[in-house]
């Protein structure tokens, strides 16, 4: 029992993460049915951007979070208004294939000022602490990510529904263009779920730099994981999400204890079970 | 003469290649109910749609208080006091009741109109204010439709069709509401396919016919005969 | 009758001349071994195959709105099966090509009825997902290497042809083959019911469905024509290379990047598109792939570029508002005015 119990809580954890991936995805389709293929390369540009300011002002990566979220959230803002919003429409190809240059660009600018040698933010000894709960232990780091997860999930849940802002994101969705009949400038309203989402992706990449080494081509799996975490939820559903990335955590988690190589192919094939049987996902909205 | 409240002077308006106004004009005095009238497919919509500034329109085709506002983005336009009732309620379906009043409200412009002023008006509404705005019936969602674009407090409120695919019982109590909205000085136009109805609600009449001006006048003086000719354009 | 006759036909006096030259082009081309050299003749094929994965996506996303990231999965596959059936199968290799294009439309059938459950942009994503497990499942398979891959021995590769010169103009006219029967099936069954059907649908498509054409199975159908071909050019691709492993069979840069780019950049939704788009894509390689990432950044940005200020691509700026077509299929009508 013991045996599969550690991977469990191990996976449980890790779905904390990939829920993070999958929160800004699930934000910016929410509200303007668009989808960032270059998702996973944001995340991975934010844990390079954490990687320079903590070792250029010599900050603890927890910390130069700090400054990673507000710059992410500002870049968000502004690739939004500059250039996303320029794609926004009934036609699903431009916002597609400009996302998909974004990425390209992305991870090869990344490949120029990085190279391709994995790096890795040093967090000291928060990263090997644990603690013992019962008969296994648990590692304070992704316990951390994990309640950070749930708390952002939370917040957003609550922005959503009970702020004037949450109702114009609400509002948007439902309506785009009778929601600028009541003064809301829609441009400005995209450009701030941008925000939020990439806000949320720095916190993203900040705990995938400390939990893992990442590399230049990293993103794509890190948008495949956060894709596939918001399909098992169910879309439109935020704490969905966040039950999401936990069944697809303890897929891998579980997948690697049968063999080490069949981690990530096993969560691909929850992804692809669940598409096959709950093609809505597991919790969709209702409406 | 006093300066016109809104002036539409020579507007054309296109659909992609297709052009479905053309040279309208229309004064609006501060106070008037402005009664527009026409077949499907006149283009009362398309006016509404380019005064709101979904269509694209030459500046100084659209004028509020002498000032140009064609081509204007929507949400500046709706800041300058002007609403819409959409046709067809367009009501945002994941906010509630009192969700969809109070984003209309969003532009937090002074004026009468308040949460409390709307369920006053339509009573029914305060005890549906947590339902989801969509579960209504139809004539209530128009009275949503109706209170989202008052409680912007607006100048001007354009009504396009409300009372369409609703019951006459209906359409006869919301009729019954318009005194007491217009009444607050607010200025109306109101898009209407039942004659009777547009006539005995407004002061002066505009009639379109693919695309331009048929006929306008005050509404008591136009005649059958008149009407029927700008209407079909026999 | 009035005097005057309306007819109403395809091919335009331009389209006419621009078959005929395409066809003399062919001609040409198929002599290359005799008058090119060994790597011109390598650069050619690896043309001809990119022209052939162009014009497939192109059919797919251009024409049948499934925009797909993921098509690296049937290059992928294309190559392992290529690898499995003369390698582990020990048929000969042109039967193991001839079967290529048939397992692989066999294995996309399942997978179309999967991922179609996903819509626009998340179906892109969905054939991502696809390719990812075909590669981690080629990485499985260790009697094709495993993870780090296999050459395909000598004695394999001499039982296409004896001589080194037959067999690389053997490669390469396959190569030409190819590029030739992709773009002639896209080019016949955009003219062909289904075809219309499938430009309705793109168009738009609530009007088609009221029009009784079944959007899903014009679709399904396409989606496997197209990963059949794909299959082949992927068994094709690693034919010429000798070589293969999980990471260069799947290489989402390699299969769909670059793919993506020639088509954006000739022009969406057009026969014509892709082939100046390729054409376009390996004068820039030749010339700048040193560069390296810069060069690839380049490209993100032209893609970016070209999607926001003329998302018809290069060939709708040269073709204009007049619709000149070089691959007649659009009717008009002749005799008015």
């Amino acid at each position: 029992m013991e045996f599969w119990l550690e991977p469990i809580i191990q996976g449980i954890l890790l779905g904390g993460l990939y829920a993070l991936f999958a929160a800004g995805l699930s934000l910016i389709f929410g509200v303007m049915r668009l989808v960032n293929i270059a998702h996973g390369d944001l995340i991975v540009l934010s844990s390079y951007v954490a990687l320079t300011t903590s070792v250029m002002l010599g900050l603890h990566p927890l910390a130069a979070a700090l400054i990673v979220v507000p710059v992410m959230a500002l870049a968000g803002y502004g690739l939004q208004r500059l250039l996303l919003n320029r794609t926004m429409g009934n036609d699903i190809l431009p916002p597609l294939l400009v996302t998909f240059g974004l990425s390209v660009i992305i991870q090869n600018a990344l490949l120029t000022f990085y190279s391709a040698d994995p790096q890795k933010l040093k967090a000291g000894a928060i990263e090997t602490a644990s603690l013992g709960i019962g008969p296994v232990s648990v590692g304070v780091l992704p316990l951390i990510v994990f309640m950070t997860a749930v708390l952002v999930i939370g917040l957003l849940q609550w922005m959503f529904y009970h702020t004037a802002l949450g109702r114009a994101f609400r509002a948007t969705s439902d309506r785009q263009d009778i929601v600028q009949l009541m003064g809301i400038n829609r441009a400005h309203i995209f450009a701030l779920a941008m925000a939020l989402a990439l806000a949320v992706t720095a916190l993203a990449g900040v705990f995938l730099g400390i939990r893992t080494s990442f590399d230049p081509a990293a993103g794509g799996s890190r948008l495949i994981f956060g894709f596939e975490a918001v399909i098992i939820g169910g879309l439109g559903n935020i704490w969905g999400t966040l039950a999401g990335g936990v069944i697809l955590g303890v897929a891998q988690t579980l997948g690697a204890k049968i063999d080490p190589g069949f981690q990530v192919q096993a969560g691909h094939l929850v992804f692809l079970i669940i598409l096959a049987v709950r093609p809505r996902g597991l919790f969709p909205r209702i409406d | 003469m006093t300066e016109a409240l809104l002036d539409i002077q020579r507007l054309d308006a296109f659909y992609g290649d297709f052009q479905a106004l053309y040279g309208v004009g229309m004064q609006v005095n501060r106070g008037d109910v402005i009664a527009v009238i026409g077949a499907n497919g006149a283009g009362k919509t398309t006016l509404m749609r380019a005064v709101t500034g979904f269509l694209r329109a030459r500046p100084d085709a659209v004028c509020w208080k002498g000032r140009p506002i064609g081509g204007m983005r929507v949400d500046q336009i709706a800041a300058l006091g002007i609403a819409l009732v959409p046709e067809g309620r367009l009501l945002f379906a994941s906010l509630s009741v009192e969700e969809n009043l109070m984003i209309g409200g969003q532009l937090k412009r002074k004026g009468p109109w308040s949460l409390k002023r709307i369920y006053d008006l339509f009573p029914v509404l305060e005890e549906r204010r947590n339902a989801p705005a969509t579960s209504l019936s139809g004539g209530q969602q128009q009275m949503v439709a109706i209170g989202r674009a008052l409680m912007s407090n607006p100048e001007l409120i354009m009504m396009d069709e409300i009372s369409l695919g609703l019951a006459p019982v209906i359409i006869r109590s919301i009729y019954e509401a318009l005194p007491g909205i217009i009444g607050e000085g607010l200025t109306a136009i109101v898009v209407e396919q039942d004659i009777a109805k547009a006539l005995s609600v407004s002061s002066r009449v505009y009639c379109l016919q693919e695309g331009r001006v048929s006929l306008t006048g005050p509404s008591g003086k136009v005649s059958h005969d008149e009407i029927s000719r700008a209407y079909f354009g026999i | 009758m009035p005097d005057q006759t309306l007819s109403v036909s395809r091919s335009t006096r331009l389209s006419t001349v621009a078959m005929g030259v395409l066809l003399v082009i062919i001609v040409v081309m198929a002599l290359a071994p005799w008058w090119a050299g060994r790597a011109d003749l390598r650069l050619f094929g690896e043309i001809f195959l990119y022209l052939a994965l162009a014009s497939l996506w192109n059919l797919l996303a251009g024409y049948a709105g499934l925009v797909s990231v993921g098509q690296q999965a049937y290059v992928g596959l294309g190559g392992y099966v290529f690898f499995a059936l003369t390698l582990l199968a020990g048929l000969h290799p042109l039967l193991a090509i001839a079967l290529a294009p048939l397992i692989g439309a066999l294995i996309a059938a399942p997978v179309a009825t999967l991922i179609f459950r996903l819509r626009g942009a998340y179906f892109a994503i969905g054939t991502w997902v696809v390719a990812e497990v075909f590669r981690l499942t080629a990485a499985q398979v260790s009697a094709l290497g495993g993870g780090s891959g296999i050459s395909l021995p000598v004695s394999v590769v001499t039982t296409l042809a004896s001589g080194r010169f037959l067999r690389e103009a053997l490669a390469y006219w396959l190569a030409l083959g190819v590029a030739v029967v992709v773009i002639g099936a896209v080019f016949l069954f955009l003219r062909s019911r289904r075809g219309i059907a499938l430009m309705a649908i793109r168009d738009n498509e609530l009007a088609a469905r009221s029009l009784g054409i079944d959007i899903w199975k014009t679709k399904f159908v396409v989606y496997l024509v197209t990963a059949g071909l794909t299959t082949l050019v992927g068994a094709l691709i690693f034919l010429q290379k000798l070589r293969i492993s999980p990471d260069a069979a799947f290489s989402p840069n390699d299969w769909t990047a670059f793919v993506i780019f020639i088509v954006v950049i000739g022009g969406i939704g057009t026969i014509e598109g892709s082939i100046i788009g390729t054409l376009i894509f390996f004068a820039l390689r030749e010339t700048l792939a040193d560069l390296g990432t810069v060069y690839l950044i380049a490209m993100g940005l032209a893609a970016i570029l070209i999607m926001l200020k003329a998302p018809s691509g290069l060939w709708g700026l040269v073709r204009g508002r007049r619709g000149l077509e070089l691959f007649p299929i659009s009717r008009r009508v002749r005799g008015l005015g």
